[in-house]
C-alpha cells in the first residue's frame, strides 16, 4: 500500500490527521497534510482507506 | 415581458418539515425517484437540485462548479437578501473560488488542525465545566441554549478569535439576524453594518496592540487588509457559534427522544465520538444550501447541468441515502464511522470542522454525566423549532434535572 499527497490541491481539512494519525499529519503552517508513512502497514489499511474517502479535495492517492 | 413557462417537472425547494428531527418528506421521496432533478428558482431560474448523496457529492468536489455569489441563484426568496449583503464586502471567502479562496484560506487552516484543537481541548473542557457549574447552581429548569449550548462554543470561538466575549449580547443579535429568514432588507443591513463596524474597530485594535489571538496574528502578517481582515473575522465569528451551539442543543433534545443511546453516550467510553458523527449526519442542520453554480457544461449522474445553471445541494436528503447509508433515517450513536457531508465536501469543507467535533465530544457526554436526570420540562413538541433560520436547531430548549 503506497500513498501520495499533493499539497496543492490539499485544503487542510484534518480528515486524514483525525483518522490515521500515525499515516498523517499537518502543517503547522497552513494546516496542509504531512505524510507521516507514504508505505504503512498492512494493519492500518482500514484507517488509511477511511482517510482517503474522506478526504475532501482529492489530495490522497491511494495506489496498490 | 413574457416569462418562460414553468416546467412541470419543476419542483420548488420544500422548506416545511413534518417532524422535528427529519427534512421534508419530499426531499428523500425526491431522492429515492432520482438524484438530481430540475429545480424553479423564485427569480426565474431554471436550476437544479440534488439530493442524492454520490451526486451532491460529486457536484461539491468539481472545480467545474463556482460557489462565487454573484453568479449563483437563491433557493429560496427569503435568502436573496443576505446574498445581497454578501457580495460586496471583502475577505467573504467562503463564497470566492480558488486560486483567490486558498489564499485567504490557507492562512487560517493551521489553525484549526486536529493538533491544535487537541491542546485547546482543556480549555474547552474548562469552559465546559464553568457553564455545568453556573447550571446547577441555578437550580433547574433551565433554558438549554442561553445557558449552555450557546455560550460554549461562544467563549471558544471569542478566545480563539480574540474578540472580547463581553460584548457577546451585541454580536449574538447581529448573527441571530442575519442568519434569520424573515428579516427585512434593512434590518439584516443594519445587523451586518453593526458587526462590520464593531469588528472593523476591534481588528485596528489588534494591530495596535497585538494579543495572542488568531486576529492578532492575522493583523501582524501583513497579508490581508484592514477591510478583508475585518470580513474574514465577521466569517469566522458567525460561523464559529450558531451551528455548533445549534449542534448541542438539537443534538441534547435528539438523545433525549433515544434515552438508550444517550445512556450509551454518557455511559461507555468511546461511544462519544462516534454519536458526534452520527448527530451531524442524521440532523444535518444547514438546512437549505450550499448551491454551487455551474461555469462550463457538466455531466452528472447522467444529467447534463449547463453553464451558468445553479445546482442547491440537499445535504440532510444526501446524508439520509439508503444506497450510501444503512436504516438511513434511523439514529444510531454506534453506527461505524462514514463520510457524511454535513460539513459539506470539497475544498469550502467547514474549515471549523475538527473545532465542533472537539466541542461537541466534550459538551455532550459532560452535560449527561452532571445531571443524569435531564429531561424536557414541556411536551416534546412545544420545543420551538428553528424552521425559520438558516440553521436548523432549536430557538429554546427546556430541561430540568
Amino acid at each position: 500500500m503506497k500513498i501520495s499527497a499533493d499539497h496543492d490541491v490539499c485544503i487542510g481539512a484534518g480528515m486524514c490527521a483525525l483518522n490515521a494519525p500515525q499515516v498523517f499529519d499537518q502543517s503547522e503552517d497552513d494546516g496542509t497534510v504531512v505524510l507521516l508513512d507514504p508505505e504503512p502497514p498492512q494493519e492500518l489499511e482500514q484507517q488509511v482507506r477511511r482517510a482517503v474517502q474522506m478526504c475532501p479535495s482529492g489530495a490522497l492517492k491511494l495506489q496498490e | 415581458m413574457t416569462k418562460a413557462m414553468p416546467r412541470p417537472d419543476a419542483v420548488t425547494l420544500p422548506i416545511t418539515r413534518q417532524t422535528p428531527f427529519d427534512p421534508p418528506g419530499e426531499l428523500g421521496r425526491w431522492r429515492d425517484e432520482a438524484p438530481l432533478r430540475r429545480l424553479a428558482y423564485p427569480d426565474g431560474h431554471l436550476g437544479w437540485l440534488a439530493t442524492g448523496y454520490d451526486a451532491v457529492r460529486a457536484v461539491l468536489g468539481d472545480p467545474r462548479f463556482s460557489n462565487r455569489v454573484e453568479i449563483a441563484h437563491v433557493p429560496l426568496r427569503q435568502m436573496m437578501v443576505a446574498r445581497d449583503i454578501l457580495r460586496f464586502p471583502p475577505g467573504m471567502f467562503l463564497r470566492m473560488d480558488p486560486p483567490e479562496h486558498t489564499r485567504y484560506r490557507r492562512l487560517l487552516t493551521g489553525q484549526f488542525t486536529v493538533r491544535r484543537m487537541r491542546l485547546l481541548e482543556p480549555r474547552i473542557e474548562a469552559i465546559v465545566a464553568d457553564r455545568l457549574a453556573e447550571m446547577a447552581a441555578a437550580g433547574p429548569p433551565a433554558d438549554l441554549v442561553p445557558a449552555y449550548a450557546l455560550p460554549i462554543p461562544s467563549l471558544v470561538i471569542c478566545e480563539l478569535l480574540g474578540v472580547p466575549y463581553r460584548d457577546h449580547e451585541r454580536f449574538q443579535r447581529d448573527s441571530a439576524t442575519l442568519l434569520a429568514l424573515e428579516r427585512s432588507e434593512k434590518e439584516k443591513l443594519a445587523a451586518f453594518d453593526d458587526l462590520f463596524g464593531y469588528l472593523g474597530d476591534l481588528v485596528r485594535h489588534k494591530r495596535d496592540e497585538p494579543g495572542d489571538d488568531l486576529l492578532s496574528g492575522l493583523a501582524a502578517s501583513g497579508e490581508l487588509s484592514h477591510a478583508e481582515l475585518t470580513g474574514v473575522a465577521l466569517l469566522l465569528l458567525v460561523a464559529g457559534h450558531e451551528t455548533t451551539a445549534n449542534m448541542i442543543a438539537l443534538g441534547t433534545f435528539t438523545l433525549l427522544r433515544h434515552p438508550g443511546q444517550l445512556a450509551a453516550v454518557r455511559d461507555e467510553p468511546g461511544v462519544a465520538e462516534r454519536a458526534v458523527e452520527e448527530l451531524l449526519r442524521y440532523l444535518t442542520i444547514v438546512q437549505f444550501g450550499p448551491t454551487r453554480t455551474a461555469t462550463e457544461d457538466v455531466e452528472i449522474e447522467g444529467r447534463t447541468i449547463r453553464a451558468g445553471e445553479t445546482v442547491t445541494l440537499a445535504l440532510a436528503a444526501a446524508n439520509r441515502d439508503p444506497a450510501r447509508f444503512d436504516r438511513p433515517d434511523e439514529l444510531d450513536v454506534r453506527r461505524p464511522v462514514a463520510a457524511h457531508l454535513a460539513f459539506g465536501h470539497g475544498v469550502h469543507q467547514c474549515l471549523g470542522q475538527q473545532l465542533a467535533r472537539t466541542e461537541l465530544r466534550v459538551a455532550l457526554p459532560a452535560l449527561l454525566r452532571r445531571f443524569p436526570g435531564l429531561r424536557l420540562a414541556v411536551p416534546y413538541d412545544e420545543v420551538p423549532m428553528r424552521t425559520d433560520m438558516n440553521i436548523y436547531g432549536v430557538h429554546r430548549l427546556p430541561v430540568t434535572w
